[in-house]
């Protein structure tokens, strides 16, 4: 294709998606949108199994069989969602052992706040409250995104996750509610999850490299610091509720922008985290490339097993 | 209250709470996504029978103890599953073989339990049927794909079988909670499930290309509440909230 | 060896009376773990009553290149609609 055929496609590619045409599969697409939606999904479905991990390391001590059943779930409905969005990505023409292959290389991002340890049963609470809330934020308008596979792994997300927020709220409320020391708890977990959730928005948009041409392909609608606005009002009368105190002496109530201000993020601990030197990035890449290599005989096991079984099929046929 | 039977609920209850609880710590760790969500499962339905036989064992007591108070807050002694399903999850074979020796016996106990006069244990059997039934596919079909897989899996599957094949016999023993519920109508005789047990196994072993073990020495207690070394570990697990915060609502 | 795990499209009928709609995929080594696959991804919330799975490879799709030979002579054959034929408004139903 010439160069010129080439931009021709790309205008009225460009034409469609601000139609709110959806892009599927086989059409043709640019390069460097196939290589974009590889990434922020592949980074979305990363996030989702890691993110496992913080939580799966509860699942053995939840503190009733109530809370133990919701959290497996809960987990397991993180798994389900990497799933979605793998496939969805896979029609991008890349296979999920590929994607595994990044991630396990270090080569792929996944969220940074995976990356910090869950030292009390609070931190269940403060993940669903905070990280899911935040997460919502973020994943509701991709509901929307011009990549067909995307937009609807993000519909079947969006409505599973409805109750994870709700049951991290619930955790906090019950220990808010509890003894002295529960209440503690959730104020300590708090005091340790906020700022990383807040940095979990994403860099500010002086920051932000992707954001211009994520807008038009509607990955995103709307820039980190406006998402990080929105969270920041939604949860503080939250914390009023529960009763517990955001850790940021600097959050105050703006009459004139009709949101909240608040304090400096510390974006030096963001980045040592992105790049690799948060409290559990190794722990955490470790549990995956782990259980993915302990798996690798089970997968052989099957793949083996179901061709011996197509043959004898086979053989039977003639 | 009638001890009898609350004996006799926490036994089988226990079963399903601990191999529950195993399953449970897999999660996040299995060899591919699909098979993590398919583990948690069954998890979840483990951990859901638990709570309708402690609800119901709750009731029975009549004080204001809950279903968490018989969960988490008794001693080693006082559970009673049986030795087979607090095995480790040493890898996941043993996942696999744990699972299908335990629920050939708990499809076969549960299709037994509808038909007990206690209308409520009938009716906790009955849900449960049906979703033993779905476990016991799952493992078989494991047990199939890992024995006639690779040689590498043929020989782990193998092991895992000939090293809890001594746990299998103490399923069918019988405890004094056991014999009072089985004379009232209301319990099982879980040894007359043996026979048919063991074939059912061989059988499927077979399918599968191994070698059903031959042992005779088999190892029992967890009915009488004398449990393998494994068990304290998971209970440190189990009760840590409950044991480190006594007395609180989560 | 280390070959990788086929995949799957799913298709789900919610319940009877409807048709099966695909719900995406998954991996999975033979047909039947695909199906137990599929039950414990796509219906964990009681969404469905039958499943079918199909080997991603095994489905031939039309290629959008061709859209405008395949689908566009559809468009103007208006005279396939009922709207295309009138009728006097005292024929209420038909």
């Amino acid at each position: 294709m010439s160069e010129k055929e080439v931009k021709n496609l790309e205008e009225i590619f460009e034409a469609r998606i601000a139609r709110d045409e959806k892009i599927e599969p086989k059409d043709w697409m640019p390069e460097k949108y196939r290589k974009t939606h590889i990434r922020q999904i592949s980074q979305h479905a990363h996030s989702e199994i890691v993110g496992m991990l913080p939580e799966g390391n509860w699942i053995s001590r939840a503190p009733s069989l109530r809370r133990k059943a919701a959290l497996l779930a809960k987990v397991q409905d993180e798994a389900g969602h990497g799933l979605y969005l793998y496939s969805a990505c896979e029609t991008l023409g890349i296979s999920r052992n590929e994607l595994y292959e990044q991630l396990h290389s270090g080569k792929a991002k996944y969220s940074s706040i995976f990356n910090y340890p869950t030292v009390t049963w609070a931190d269940m609470g403060a993940i669903g409250w905070l990280v899911d809330g935040a997460a919502i934020i973020n994943q509701v308008p991709l509901c929307n995104t011009s990549y067909g596979p995307y937009a609807r792994a993000m519909v079947r997300v969006c409505k599973e996750e409805s109750f994870h927020q709700r049951q991290g709220f619930e955790i906090m409320l019950k220990l808010c509610n509890g003894s002295s020391e529960q209440k503690e708890m959730a104020q300590d977990a708090l005091n340790r999850w906020w700022w990383p959730s807040l940095m979990m928005l994403g860099p500010t948009d002086a920051e932000s490299v992707h954001t211009e041409q994520s807008m038009k392909w509607k990955l995103k609608r709307k820039t980190n610091d406006e998402l990080r606005q929105q969270f920041i009002d939604q949860t503080v009368p939250q914390a009023d509720i529960l009763g517990l105190t955001i850790p940021d002496p600097n959050l105050k109530w703006n009459e004139e922008t009709g949101s909240y201000d608040f304090g400096e993020i510390d974006w030096d601990e963001f980045w040592q985290v992105v790049k690799g030197h948060g409290p559990c990035n190794k722990k955490r890449m470790k549990d995956r490339v782990g259980a993915w290599e302990r798996g690798a005989w089970v997968r052989d096991a099957a793949m083996a097993y179901a061709e011996k079984t197509e043959k004898k099929k086979l053989k039977e046929a003639i | 209250m009638n001890e009898d039977l609350y004996n006799y609920i926490l036994g089988i209850a226990d079963n399903s709470l601990i191999l529950g609880q195993r399953l449970g710590e897999l999660c996040g760790h299995g060899p591919s996504l699909e098979t993590d969500i398919a583990g948690t499962n069954i998890s979840l339905d483990l951990i859901g029978q638990t709570r309708s036989y402690f609800q119901y064992a709750a009731k029975l007591a009549g004080d204001d103890r809950t279903e968490d108070d018989i969960a988490f807050l008794r001693l080693e002694k006082q559970y009673t599953n049986v030795l087979l399903v607090e095995q480790p999850n040493t890898h996941f074979g043993y996942v696999m073989a744990r699972q299908y020796l335990f629920d050939v016996f708990h499809l076969l106990f549960l299709k037994e339990l509808q038909g007990s006069k206690d209308e409520t244990l009938a009716a906790i059997a009955k849900k449960g049927i049906k979703e033993v039934s779905y476990h016991k596919r799952f493992s078989g079909d494991w047990i199939k794909r890992l024995g006639d897989g690779t040689e590498e899996s043929h020989a782990k599957i193998q092991e895992a079988i000939d090293d809890l094949w001594t746990y299998t016999d103490e399923l069918f023993d019988s405890t004094a909670a056991d014999a009072v519920m089985t004379a009232q109508g209301i319990g099982v005789d879980v040894s007359k499930l043996k026979d048919t047990y063991y074939k059912e196994v061989s059988d499927l072993l077979e399918e599968a290309t191994l070698a059903t073990p031959e042992s005779k020495y088999f190892t029992r207690g967890g009915k009488k509440g004398t449990h393998s070394e494994h068990m304290g570990y998971l209970l440190s697990d189990l009760q840590y909230m409950q044991r480190t915060y006594p007395n609180m609502n989560w | 060896m280390s070959k990788n795990w086929p995949l799957w499209e799913v298709f789900v009928r919610s319940k009877n009376g409807l048709e099966h709609r695909h719900f995406g995929s998954l991996h999975a080594a033979d047909a039947e773990m695909a199906l137990e696959n599929a039950r414990d991804v796509y219906t964990r919330r009681n969404e469905g009553v039958s499943i079918w799975v199909v080997e991603s490879k095994d489905i031939t799709a039309s290629n959008p290149a061709d859209n405008g030979e395949l689908f566009e002579p559809a468009q103007d054959k208006v005279y396939r609609h009922p709207t295309f034929y009138d009728l006097p408004d005292e024929v209420k139903h038909m």
